[in-house]
């Protein structure tokens, strides 16, 4: 599914992540964790192909092709799927007009038939119902006056709804109640499959126990400085991440 | 796909659509202004004499005026010397039916994908169809008629209604009101004309076409709408232009007039020829647009899409003299390349309890420069005045000028006057958002634009939102990226 070697980002000449190594095959759930800083976000950025963060060495493949070769929305034809931190608010526009576009951009894309109005209406209003959100929130401007809460859901709904291959969630869990929490659970848990990846990108130990990884990731100053399974987000639960920093200090 | 979207792509690199002339046996004065060639023109259009003498004391007037250099625009200066006044195709008017009208016109309309037969079989717009400077054909005037709704050339009107025309002509816009308006006093070529009775509710959209289509011809069009008590009227206009190497002058005027209780709605899609990417050619437009709420609880709205003219230059306003009357300017202006524009508004409050409110959305691109400029006035005696105005300007690329220019003048302590401006970039975060969800960049740019754009659009009827959509794809064409 994807295979990062020795991957290299600056943003503004800052070189933020210093060789990340990373293996994620089909229907596996890797998650990401580590302090402040550590170059989380940028890594999910630099997936995504945000412009900012420029890649100075290494390779990303992706499905057998160079990931970093393609455009932001061709990689989101291709599967990948970011659930922004930030989503962002544009006035004026509406969910239901998002949506529609979002959906047949990546259809006819991917050579399928755009779908019709009715089957349209019908495909979202599936998708709302499962999250339990209000229909009303379709004539809403995107994003514009949405809570925490509300922006994370969105972000399931349209990961939900664009099926991605590899989703990429960027610390979605911050910011959340327990309740909001248990919604982005249970729409990853919902779309887990044998040919869909995720990497769940997080500061807590909170969500991983309600979306339980088969791989946990530190990352610690651009750097993958542990890998385990499930049991290593407990262990960075009960010893914080100075656990991380000392090792690493005494190790560097 | 959408609409829109479908038209981004169709015009990917396309040079201006309505670049194109066409070939129509055209009478033409010869260049320059004088007394004589006013009243050749008075003469030609068989006026009465004192349409001439109107139009002379415009002349004389404009004269001893100065051309306006306030706004915040630069242009080459104009030699009113250099312009031809007066052009018409030679062919009389006086046609029947569409069989008789030059089939080469006919085409003209079908390229600028105005079919006049299927308009006025689907669409249900009647049209007055304006080719430089005489009327050539209208339509559904017998359904009008019926209603006693007059929508006709000025020309005919001078002939058929003179009584209406001299009781209302230049009761808004006088002929001495300002450089332009007097130019167009003194030369006006012909226009609409549009009377809607007491009572009577306009049953269709009615909508004038302009073009310029005479190398050399400055458009002086003139327009008057009158609506009676209780009534009310639904106008459009929409303009498309040839493309040029000249700078062509237009100073059109336009006058409503709303008594007691009516209501007329004035939607523009502006789309003249901006010029090429360096600034050279594209319309001056220099535009005097006033609407008068002379009856109580009576209403003017202005909506206007504004993307094209190398120049703008054009403030559409409200003089809300009717006690409860309501002014309302919804715009949309977009600049591109080495465009610009000095558009806004004045709503001029001078009944009791009269409310107005001011939207403005520019969009600046490439090199131009786009600045709002507008007037609140609310007068000793207009009690309980209320105005709300929000004016936004969205850059894109950082080589674009935004300005604003407010100005509020308010001389009684009752008045509520609100003001929000926003100045934003198109955000990179908005774009990467659009793009990560698969939407490439340019669909990503008109969707944002779009948005941006809601508020005038609505307001906008059906068919002309769609439009000004399409406008505003291809005039934002490979602006940002």
């Amino acid at each position: 599914m994807l295979s990062i070697k020795n991957l290299h980002a600056s943003v503004e000449g800052n070189e933020i992540l210093k060789g990340i190594n990373l293996e994620v095959n089909p229907g596996e759930v890797h998650a990401i964790m580590g302090p402040n800083g550590s170059g989380k976000s940028t890594l999910a950025n630099v997936l995504a192909g945000r412009e900012e963060y420029e890649v100075t060495e290494g390779s990303v493949i992706y499905k057998g092709e160079d990931l970093l070769e393609m455009d932001v929305d061709e990689r989101a034809h291709a599967g990948v799927f970011l659930a922004f931190q930030y989503p962002v608010e544009i006035p004026g526009v509406s969910m239901a007009t998002f949506l529609k576009e979002a959906i047949n951009a990546n259809r006819r894309a991917r050579g399928q038939q755009e779908l019709s109005p009715v089957e349209m209406l019908k495909f979202i209003r599936s998708k709302t119902k499962l999250l339990g959100m209000d229909e009303q929130m379709l004539k809403r401007s995107l994003n514009e006056g949405f809570s925490g809460g509300e922006k994370k859901r969105n972000e399931m709904l349209q990961m939900a709804l664009l099926e991605p291959s590899l989703a990429i969630l960027d610390e979605t869990d911050s910011g959340l109640d327990i309740d909001a929490l248990k919604v982005v659970a249970d729409s990853v848990n919902a779309l887990r499959s044998p040919d869909r990846s995720f990497i769940v990108v997080t500061h807590y130990q909170r969500l991983l126990n309600y979306i339980v990884p088969d791989f946990v990731h530190v990352l610690f100053n651009g750097r993958i400085v542990k890998s385990g399974g499930k049991e290593l987000a407990l262990q960075l639960e009960e010893k914080g991440y100075d656990w991380i920093k000392e090792e690493n200090a005494v190790a560097g | 796909m959408s609409e829109s979207m479908q038209t981004l792509e169709e015009h990917t690199s396309s040079d201006y659509k309505y670049g194109f002339t066409s070939d129509i046996d055209t009478e033409v004065f010869p260049k320059g202004l004088n007394e004589d060639v006013i009243r050749q023109i008075s003469a030609k259009k068989e006026e009465p004499e004192w349409l001439l003498e109107w139009r002379l004391k415009a002349y004389r007037h404009w004269l001893t005026m100065e051309e306006p250099h306030w706004p915040n625009v630069k242009y080459e200066p104009i030699d009113y010397q250099d312009i031809i006044y007066y052009a018409s195709p030679k062919k009389k008017p006086k046609y029947d039916s569409l069989d008789e009208v030059d089939p080469e016109l006919l085409r003209t309309f079908e390229k600028l994908g105005i079919p006049l037969e299927e308009q006025k079989v689907l669409a249900g717009v009647a049209v007055d169809a304006v080719i430089d400077s005489v009327s050539v054909t209208t339509t559904y005037k017998e359904m009008l008629a019926e209603k006693g709704i007059i929508f006709c050339s000025f020309s005919e009107a001078v002939k058929e209604h003179p009584e209406l025309v001299k009781k209302y002509l230049g009761s808004v816009v006088p002929q001495t009101d300002n450089f332009f308006a007097a130019l167009n006093s003194a030369v006006f070529s012909d226009g609409s004309f549009v009377y809607i009775p007491k009572g009577v509710r306009c049953p269709i959209e009615l909508s004038t076409y302009f073009r310029i289509n005479t190398a050399n011809t400055g458009q002086f069009e003139r327009t008057l709408i009158v609506a009676e008590e209780g009534s009310y009227v639904s106008y459009l206009e929409g303009c498309t232009a040839p493309m040029r190497d000249e700078n062509q002058l237009h100073a059109a005027v336009v006058e409503l007039i709303a008594l007691d209780d009516a209501y007329i709605k004035y939607s523009t899609v502006q789309n003249w020829y901006p010029g090429d990417e360096e600034g050279r050619g594209g319309i001056y437009n220099f535009v005097t647009k006033r609407g008068l709420c002379a009856g109580k609880r009576s209403r003017i709205s202005w909506t206007q899409v504004e993307t094209g003219s190398a120049i703008t230059w054009k403030y559409p306003s409200c003089i809300l003299k009717g006690d409860d009357s309501i002014g309302e300017f919804y715009s949309v202006a977009v600049t591109n390349n080495r465009q610009e524009a000095d558009t806004g508004t004045k709503m001029i409050h001078i009944g009791k309890n009269t409310r107005s409110t001011i939207v403005s959305k520019g969009i600046s691109a490439g090199r131009s420069h786009n600045s709002y400029r507008g007037l609140v006035k609310v007068g000793k005696r207009a009690e309980n005045a209320h105005n709300f105005s929000q004016c936004d300007s969205l850059l894109m690329g950082d080589k674009c000028g935004a300005h604003t220019f407010p100005y509020l003048e308010v001389e009684n302590n009752t008045a509520k006057v609100e003001h929000e401006a926003t100045t934003s970039k198109i955000g990179e975060d908005q774009l990467f958002y659009l793009q990560q969800r698969g939407l490439k960049e340019e669909d990503a740019i008109n969707m944002i634009v779009n948005g941006y754009c809601k508020e005038v659009f609505q307001e906008l009827p059906m068919e002309f939102a769609a439009e000004a959509q399409k406008l505003l794809a291809i005039s934002l064409e490979g602006s940002v990226g």
